[in-house]
């Protein structure tokens, strides 16, 4: 087990290090990567691209499997927005990470003093803003293309759908560093993500058509996400560097 | 090992030899759903069996990481497999029965729904397992699972939550249980945690060993003179 000894001494040294760093020294790591993130996206438009006419399609091809009347189309609303941005959030996710793996920057985080959970910290929230970005961009669409008109409050939707964005992009973010680990990476993150998340995928399906059909019930699914992202994102966080130093 | 195994084995086999014949001969017969209730002194035992498996892989899991043991290890990829079989006999057994009874064989009930999704995220831990290569397996999965664990009560409460607000198409086996059948029904889940066990201990002992030679296979490549490869 001479392995894991390695392990240890280098995992002590690190956390020394974060005894001594304050923390403004950690969020400046997040800040600084999530900037770096935010910027390589902003010119590069990989990812959001991919993720916009990947959406697209789902909503054509929705439209034209299920052909729903107003009335339908507002009961199905909720699980199609979301089927749609939870397949186009793993095109995201599945770069996270892919991209440092380029030049071995990944290795150089791994042995650099900086706290593994700031980074897992600019990269669950880059996630959360693209995917966000695509959210804002999209429902528009849906409206459009579903002549959606909902008639319960509309403002609950963006609690509901930033919640539920975070619940998709923590565990995303986490199990791609994981499947990063694995042969054939890419189709290993939905393999991952897709059973843990169904939890949170039904409370925000739910919601988003409760809000739709002016139906009740919507706060014991807001409850349930809350809940969700809670757990998942503390999970996260303790685990991360367990998973990002995994030899 | 070798000469307690078959002796066990031999037991088991008498044990479950009993239970069976309990649960078709020793049982009365249900007044209303009839012979196909039988199925149930299967169903059941099952269910309990690989729920008790899930939680010792959760707890296996926990362990290796905080020792990084790897015995802790091989528990948890045992349990794991052994539990997601009972979950498998579960899943199949139940449709079998629901046919005749409720006239469909699946229905998105609170139980139905949720343990299929329990059996999703074992699948989804395995298929990990044979994916990632190496050192890091343990580590992965061993997080994996702690996930799943804490998914798990999340599941349930969403799913009994979403299918509560709804009329449900059928009733579960709400009510009383008589006795003799209760009786029948635990000797059977004692025959079934007893095969369980068997079975787990046996791929205990393949894992470890597996181990043993992935260790001495690593060892022997760095030993080895560069001029082989």
């Amino acid at each position: 087990m001479r392995k894991s000894h390695v392990w240890r001494t280098r995992n002590e040294s690190a956390e020394e290090h974060r005894d001594r760093a304050q923390m403004t020294r950690s969020s400046n790591i997040t800040a600084a990567t999530l900037a770096k993130d935010i910027r390589l996206e902003w010119r590069s438009k990989d990812a959001i691209n991919a993720m916009l006419f990947f959406s697209l399609l789902v909503v054509v091809i929705f439209s034209f499997s299920f052909d729903p009347t107003a009335e339908e189309s507002r009961e199905i609303a909720g699980g199609l927005v979301w089927v749609a941005f939870l397949f186009a959030a793993v095109v995201a996710l599945n770069q996270t990470w892919a991209r440092e793996l380029r030049n071995q920057v990944l290795d150089a985080y791994r042995v650099s003093p900086a706290p593994p959970n700031s980074l897992f910290l600019a990269k669950a929230l880059g996630n959360f803003i693209f995917v966000g970005v695509l959210e804002g961009l999209m429902t528009p669409l849906f409206i459009v293309f579903y002549n959606l008109r909902p008639l319960g409050p509309a403002w609950e939707l963006i609690p509901v759908a930033m919640l539920g964005t975070w619940a998709l992009v923590v565990n995303g973010t986490f199990f791609a560093a994981m499947s990063l680990r694995t042969r054939s990476r890419e189709i290993m993150l939905p393999l991952l993500l897709f059973p843990i998340s169904i939890p949170a995928l039904l409370a925000m399906v739910r919601a988003t058509s409760a809000i739709l059909t002016g139906d009740e019930g919507i706060s014991f699914w807001i409850a349930l996400l809350v809940a969700y992202d809670v757990v998942f994102t503390i999970a996260s966080l303790f685990l991360f560097e367990t998973v990002l130093q995994a030899e | 090992m070798k000469r307690t195994f078959p002796i066990l084995a031999v037991l088991t086999a008498a044990f479950l030899g009993y239970g069976l014949y309990q649960a078709l001969w020793g049982a009365p017969t249900e007044q209303t759903m009839g012979e196909v209730q039988r199925i149930f002194y299967y169903h059941v035992p099952s269910a309990w069996t690989s729920f008790i498996f899930f939680a010792v892989n959760l707890v296996a899991s926990i362990a290796y990481l905080i020792r990084r043991n790897l015995k802790a290890d091989a528990v948890a990829v045992s349990a794991a497999e052994i539990g997601l079989v009972f979950c498998t006999v579960v899943l199949v057994t139940g449709p079998l029965w629901a046919r005749p009874v409720w006239g469909i064989w699946w229905t998105w009930d609170w139980r139905l729904t949720s343990t299929l999704v329990m059996w999703l995220i074992y699948v989804s831990y395995l298929v990990l397992r044979r994916f990632s290569s190496g050192g890091q397996t343990p580590v992965l999965a061993a997080a994996l699972a702690v996930f799943g664990g804490l998914d798990i009560p999340l599941v349930y409460f969403s799913i009994w939550f979403f299918r509560t607000q709804h009329p449900q198409p059928v009733i579960g086996d709400q009510g009383s249980i008589d006795p003799q059948m209760l009786h029948v029904l635990l000797i059977n889940w004692a025959a079934f945690l007893c095969f369980g066990l068997l079975v787990f201990w046996a791929r205990y002992r393949v894992e470890v060993m597996q181990q043993e030679v992935e260790e001495t296979e690593a060892l022997e490549a760095l030993l080895e003179p560069r001029s082989s490869r």
